[in-house]
């Protein structure tokens, strides 16, 4: 394998790391609103991902600055391509980042309710806007001779199948944070997310289901494809179907496990369909940029493999222990609520 | 406006804007981890309750730090694109090595920091404080790593139309990286000492927790002494590399349009030209330049007029003279805050020295308004440092006007520029809020019972 491939698969760890992490952090800030009765339970849930979300979201941070270093055009032509989305993600980032420090320092009702908003906002947004992204690109995108993309607002960035999959993929993230929850509280909280991921269940698969078959009719990605993407959808809907007995079983760090494989596996198409290239052109396949033409030099890659190869370790080893620290379920006891 | 202004309009408030920030969160964390390292060798409570009443400074200051920051990593893509694309082999990776060695370190252990206190042994909990100042620290210097290859460019080749690093070791012992790195570390700690500083003078006017903000001040007053030194002398360093290898900037920031002549005066002040490229009055010291550039009484500093010559030779025609009133005047408010805040600290110090710091109520009232002189030096510092660099986006290989995506409409970056200074606004404000607010609330806060009475599940601890 190339460095560059390896590189291409690096950064899709980096995305699939971000969308297992911080999708359930994201479902967690998604529930504030939905789930939580009254202020306590709102404070426990945000306490379930306060010592987590931070070191969660450097994944797509890292992974961004990975796609910059490895493949400057990727970054280049993606990033000033999806200007406007780019731009609401970070309005979205920067809200919910803030939020979460914010909240308990000072106790109005207008300033609790303000950064309550950020964190519902910030943490429905992101994901929305990331599966309208990934779906935009194996749809195809205006891409030119020049690398440079010039995409239309309606029509190109957001369209039936990016809306499709922003949506899918944000079900997804919510039905992960319910898990995530009634496997980090207690009593009657942990009951209701469980509940609720019983009704949203039927819902995301329907919504997967849509997703899958607006990919056929949309995309290219079956016909080239096919013979990765069936086998690897056919195993999420063996883990879907599985999950039900899971969910009616209360077995919470299986289902938690069942909704995160499910979103890796939704995450790990993406990258399936989009290789070798990194930007789909629709307006004429041989503009299409491939990881090839995108990519550094071969030795600016030796010398981010050796840096990734040494501290990726240590990264998720100290990853794993900060999740072991805090691995026991937040409840409503004041020594545990910090937010 | 056209797509360029409006792109470097948006890359200067953002940098500007993050980097009020940046320095507070790596002084701060410092010194928050030497005041838990007091506590968990000299066992005093007092140096337990200093190290979380100064955290959620830290907190609050770093949270908006690192959401800024966001935005600078990704608007190199979104707004300078053509620029991404010709330098990305090079200066991407130091981007991700940060967040690889720097970002995943700080926001895993600043976790265990806050929701760890009754959790983590002591030397664990403190191992986690200097890890994360460990990581601010290692994140300046990628940052400064990157920076210094726009700087200065060094360890690449031109291949395939773009730079290609071929020695990443250069690119690390970039010289510009080995004078920029400490100077800014060193103002880094001005910033915080000066924070604390000014905050423990308020509550010692007010006779608040004498001791508490007299020991506070103490080690404000020492690391504040020593680390604005190190940024004069760091600084001074920083000159002399100017002087040999970005010598346009250097002749900007002294407004000196001719050759200088041996010695070289420094100019204090003058009247700037740019239409007549002359000054209509200065105000000199004899050999002070000489001493600046070269460490020695003697010596010529090229004037703007023969670089710009020289620099026609070497890239063609072109204007090669960065904005000099901005380079130079920023030069001298940089100095001149540093300078005072030399004088302060060294003020504070004998006046402890002499036990009369609680008292000295003229020195404790310099020092309230004296918070803000860092935040002057390091704006005045960085602008000074980028305009001097212009109309080079990349000295000598890219100019700034090449650098602008092509596909980003102007109406774009108006919008996001209008989104992201609304943003930037509500977020200075909330933040001088809260410091405001827990100025007022003073350390103890849980002890003295308001937190816990409208709100029955507040520990009062950081976080």
């Amino acid at each position: 394998m190339e460095l560059s491939e390896l590189w291409f698969v690096l950064i899709g760890v980096l995305f699939v790391g971000f969308v297992f992490l911080e999708g359930f952090d994201f479902g967690v800030g998604m529930a504030t609103k939905f789930l939580a009765k009254n202020d306590m339970e709102k404070r426990i849930l945000i306490n379930t991902i306060g010592p987590f979300w931070d070191a969660n979201e450097v994944w797509l941070l890292t992974a961004g600055g990975a796609m910059f270093a490895a493949f400057p055009h990727w970054y280049a032509t993606l990033f000033s391509g999806y200007y406007l989305a780019f731009v609401l993600l970070l309005l979205a980032l920067i809200a919910r980042g803030v939020a979460f420090e914010f909240r308990g320092k000072h106790n109005t009702a207008n300033w609790v309710k303000t950064w309550d908003w950020s964190i519902f906002l910030g943490s429905l947004l992101p994901p929305f806007l990331l599966g309208v992204l990934f779906t935009g690109l194996i749809k195809g995108l205006p891409i030119g001779a020049d690398m440079e993309m010039n995409a239309s607002f309606f029509g190109d960035l957001v369209n039936v199948y990016t809306v499709i999959g922003g949506i899918v993929f944000l079900m997804l993230v919510y039905l992960h944070g319910l898990m995530f929850i009634s496997l980090k509280t207690d009593g009657d909280l942990r009951e209701r997310a469980n509940r609720a991921a019983q009704k949203m269940y039927l819902a995301t698969g329907i919504g997967v289901v849509v997703f899958v078959l607006a990919t056929a009719f949309y995309t290219d990605a079956f016909t080239n494809r096919g013979a990765i993407l069936i086998p690897l959808y056919g195993v999420a809907v063996v883990l879907y179907l599985f999950l039900y007995s899971l969910l009616k079983n209360k077995k919470e760090g299986l289902s938690f496990t069942m909704t995160g494989l499910i979103l890796i596996l939704v995450t790990v198409s993406f990258f399936v369909v989009l290789f070798p290239n990194v930007m789909i052109s629709s307006i004429d396949p041989s503009y299409s940029i491939s990881l090839y033409d995108a990519a550094s030099g071969a030795y600016s890659l030796k010398v981010m493999t050796i840096v990734a190869g040494i501290f990726v370790p240590i990264v998720l080893a100290y990853t794993v222990w900060s999740y072991y620290i805090f691995r026991k379920r937040v409840t409503n006891n004041k020594e545990h609520l910090e937010y | 406006m056209s797509e360029l202004i409006l792109a470097r309009i948006q890359f200067a408030s953002t940098t500007i804007f993050h980097f009020f920030f940046v320095p507070l969160s790596i002084g701060l964390a410092f010194l928050v981890a030497l005041m838990e390292t007091l506590y968990v060798v000299k066992k005093q409570e007092i140096y337990k309750e200093m190290s979380k009443f100064w955290g959620k400074f830290f907190l609050i200051n770093f949270a908006v730090g690192v959401v800024t920051g966001i935005i600078q990593e990704f608007q190199f893509g979104m707004n300078w694109s053509d620029y991404s694309r010709f330098v990305g082999d090079v200066f991407g990776p130091p981007l991700a090595i940060e967040a690889l060695l720097a970002f995943f370190m700080e926001s895993t252990f600043i976790g265990l920091w806050i929701f760890g206190w009754n959790r983590l042994p002591k030397k664990i909990h403190l191992l986690s404080i200097w890890l994360v100042s460990f990581g601010t620290a290692i994140s300046a210097l990628w940052i400064l790593a990157a920076n210094s290859f726009m700087q200065n460019p060094v360890g690449y080749t031109i291949q395939n139309g773009r730079a290609e690093m071929n020695n990443f070791l250069d690119i690390l012992t970039n010289e510009k990286l080995l004078v920029a790195y400490p100077h800014t570390i060193f103002a880094s700690l001005t910033t915080a000492a000066f924070l604390v500083g000014g905050i423990s003078a308020w509550n010692l006017l007010k006779k608040r927790h004498i001791e508490f903000f007299k020991r506070s001040a103490v080690i404000s007053l020492i690391i504040g002494l020593v680390s604005s030194l190190g940024v004069a002398f760091s600084g001074h360093t920083q000159a002399q590399y100017l002087v040999s290898e970005q010598p346009m900037k250097m002749a900007a920031a002294e407004a000196l349009w001719e050759d200088s002549g041996d010695p070289a005066s420094w100019t204090v002040i003058a009247g700037i030209d740019t239409e007549n490229k002359d000054n209509t009055f200065q105000l000199d010291i004899p050999y002070a330049l000489s001493f600046l550039s070269y460490g020695k009484f003697s010596g010529d500093v090229k004037g703007m007029n023969t670089i710009q010559e020289e620099y026609e030779q070497l890239y063609g025609e072109g204007d090669y003279i960065p904005p000099v009133k901005t380079t130079f005047w920023s030069f001298r408010i940089m100095v001149a805050a540093g300078g005072l805040m030399i004088l302060l600290s060294f003020i504070g110090l004998v006046l402890h020295w002499r036990q009369k710091l609680p008292t000295s109520t003229r020195f404790l009232k310099w020092m309230i308004p004296a918070i803000f002189l860092p935040y002057i030096a390091n704006t005045s510092g960085w602008i000074m440092s980028e305009i001097g660099r212009q109309p080079w986006v990349v000295n000598g290989l890219m100019l700034t006007s090449s650098g602008v995506s092509p596909s980003v409409s102007s109406g774009q970056i108006l919008f996001s520029l209008i989104a992201f200074s609304l943003i930037y606004t509500l977020l200075a404000i909330a933040m001088v809020f809260l410091f405001v607010k827990v100025i007022k609330k003073g350390p103890y806060a849980s002890e003295t019972g308001d937190a816990t009475v409208t709100d029955p599940f507040s520990t009062g601890r950081v976080g």
